[in-house]
């Protein structure tokens, strides 16, 4: 087996789902190789994926300064191609998924998606795929020479390397095809609020309609806050206008998988739950005892939330000191 | 202006798994995936005050026409069905390449898909389409616009707010956000019914029945299991002391 990991960065860091993909790779195959696609400052970033396992990095200069599927497909593909890799990893986001998706049609390769975990039994690669909203894990493989995964956010906690190394760094000078060439990004304008981003966070507190109004969702960014975390909502929430489209958890939102969930006054919906019931611990805070959040929760808690959030923020806040 | 979006007929109500081949039972009835009606609406606001044709594109059993009718009856012009019993199980690889075989034959200056689907397939197909055809793409559009030769597509990613420029021809998958769907009418409905609706075959596309189906499929479901289940749930009620009880639950399983 011959791994090749896409490691997606912004602003000059490796995402963390990207070094959870390369931590498990490391662990299936010890000479995972590792690509990087951006300006010419990708040094820095090579020893991190060294550090997370990667024996070889390649990097390639962007066809330009704002990432788009396009020339990352390109890449990719004439790595492949030209080095043998077969199996192509990557963790999922609006880019990765783009990615994977263009790179399984060039290479007619199978793409496996949404994956919880990659195993090797008797020498056949299977991967975890929880379907049907999640009731069932079902063990899929590939029947092509070429396989390519895609896995949620959140599957694999990034760890360093059992034996840390420095990386072979191999650059490379892409050629980008001619429709690559024709989408362009004319504006990018990153989000101001640096605190973590969903897929990449350990805590996301999430809110509903039980937060009651767009100022309601100051509870969730000031417990988010306190717990360093990041905030989500429920697509009734973002329907109402109380949080950006962005932030939505759920079948037409994200998928996510942090170390805690907590949701404020949320019902539980099943839409929802197909987006987060993958994580690790669940607290729910909601005034119905009958909402089905709590059939999902490992801690439910029958309360409001402007009453019981206000005061966990206060308790938390003053043991940060 | 020639607009084509790609829909899918999905199952209605719980998804259950056909025991023999670890695929979507897509027995029982369906419906016109949601995002789609997102992607059937802009098109159709695009058609409006230009010269526009907007045609829908499937692959599906024979039932997914009822789909394809519910798109028309909401102001699509036409529809074509890929429907043979080889095209029946195929994965993402394989539906690219009977998708974009009817592009290649419709020739269309802008694709739509919806960027979900409920039945949890195909989530992202645009881009293998896309890359099938050769033309660029963009994903998660949350505002399109199409000017001269261009398509100018917003759109929210994990870090911030991108502005995209695509030449036309070019592929777009659209967000829920983008839009509110028109709802049928009863003379839309009816209007519908006149509608062309095309059916090929995987032969018709010039595709070998080894490229398409469970034969020209990359991927495997081997098996299906119980996930883990969560246990030791505590719930408590709320007399004053929930925020330190929840405190001590953090602190304790070092969550804080």
């Amino acid at each position: 087996m011959s791994v090749l990991v896409f490691l997606e960065h912004h602003e000059h860091a490796i995402s963390a789902g990207s070094l959870g993909v390369l931590t498990r790779a490391a662990q299936l195959d010890p000479d995972v190789a590792a690509v990087l696609v951006g300006d010419d400052q990708l040094a820095p970033l090579a020893g991190d994926a060294g550090r997370h396992g990667a024996a070889t990095v390649f990097t390639a200069v962007d066809a330009f300064p704002s990432p788009l599927p396009g020339p990352r497909i390109d890449v990719l593909a004439e790595l492949v191609q030209e080095h043998g890799f077969d199996t192509i990893l990557f963790s999922n986001s609006v880019l990765a998924a783009d990615v994977a998706a263009g790179l399984a049609a060039r290479l007619d390769a199978g793409i496996n998606w949404d994956l919880v975990d990659l195993e090797l039994r008797d020498g056949e690669l299977i991967g975890k795929q929880p379907m049907l909203q999640d009731s069932v894990l079902a063990d899929v493989g590939w029947r092509s020479p070429r396989r390519i995964a895609l896995f949620r956010s959140g599957s694999f906690e990034p760890a360093p390397a059992a034996s840390e190394r420095e990386p072979a760094v191999e650059s490379l000078v892409a050629n980008f095809s001619e429709h690559t060439m024709a989408a362009r990004v004319t504006e990018r304008t990153l989000r101001a609020d640096e605190g973590p981003s969903l897929a990449d966070t350990d805590v996301i507190v999430a809110g509903g309609i039980g937060l009651g109004s767009a100022e309601g969702f100051e509870l969730a960014e000031q417990l988010a806050a306190a717990l360093n975390g990041a905030v989500g909502a429920t697509r009734a929430a973002v329907y109402k206008g109380w949080y950006p489209a962005s932030a939505q958890i759920g079948q037409t939102g994200k998928t996510v998988a942090p170390k805690l969930y907590v949701a404020l006054g949320i019902s539980g919906a099943v839409q929802h739950k197909v987006g987060m019931q993958n994580s690790k611990t669940i607290v729910a805070v909601n005034k119905d005892p009958h909402a089905p959040i709590f059939e999902f929760s490992d801690l439910a808690v029958v309360g409001d939330v402007h009453t019981v959030v206000p005061e966990l923020v206060e308790l938390l806040r003053k043991h940060a000191g | 202006m020639k607009i084509a979006v790609c829909v899918k007929h999905v199952p209605t109500g719980t998804l259950r798994m056909r025991p023999d081949a670890g695929t979507l039972d897509r027995s029982g009835p369906g419906e016109l995936n949601a995002t789609d009606k997102n992607a059937i609406e802009e098109a159709l606001r695009l058609k409006e005050g230009r010269e526009a044709e907007v045609v829908l594109v499937t692959m599906g059993p024979a039932a997914a026409t009822e789909s394809l009718r519910t798109g028309l009856a909401m102001g699509a012009d036409r529809a074509v069905l890929v429907d043979d019993d080889t095209v029946a199980g195929s994965d993402l690889v394989a539906t690219s390449r009977v998708l974009a075989g009817v592009l290649e034959r419709e020739t269309p200056d802008l694709v739509l898909f919806g960027q979900q689907t409920s039945d949890g397939g195909g989530a992202v197909l645009w881009a293998a389409v896309a890359e099938r055809l050769r033309r660029p793409f963009v994903s998660q559009a949350t505002k399109l616009a199409v000017g001269d030769g261009v398509v100018t597509v917003e759109r929210e990613t994990e870090v911030g707010n991108d502005t995209i420029e695509a030449a036309l021809p070019a592929v777009v998958a659209v967000s829920d956000a983008l839009n509110e769907p028109r709802y049928t009418s009863l003379k839309g409905m009816m209007a519908a019914k006149k509608k062309p609706l095309d059916t090929l075959t995987a032969s018709d596309l010039g595709l070998a029945g080894d490229a398409v189906g469970i034969a020209g499929s990359q991927t495997v479901v081997l098996g299906t299991g119980a996930p883990p289940a969560r246990s030791g749930a505590i719930t408590i009620e709320d007399e004053g002391s929930a925020a330190q009880a929840i405190f001590d639950y953090l602190t304790e399983r070092d969550l804080v």
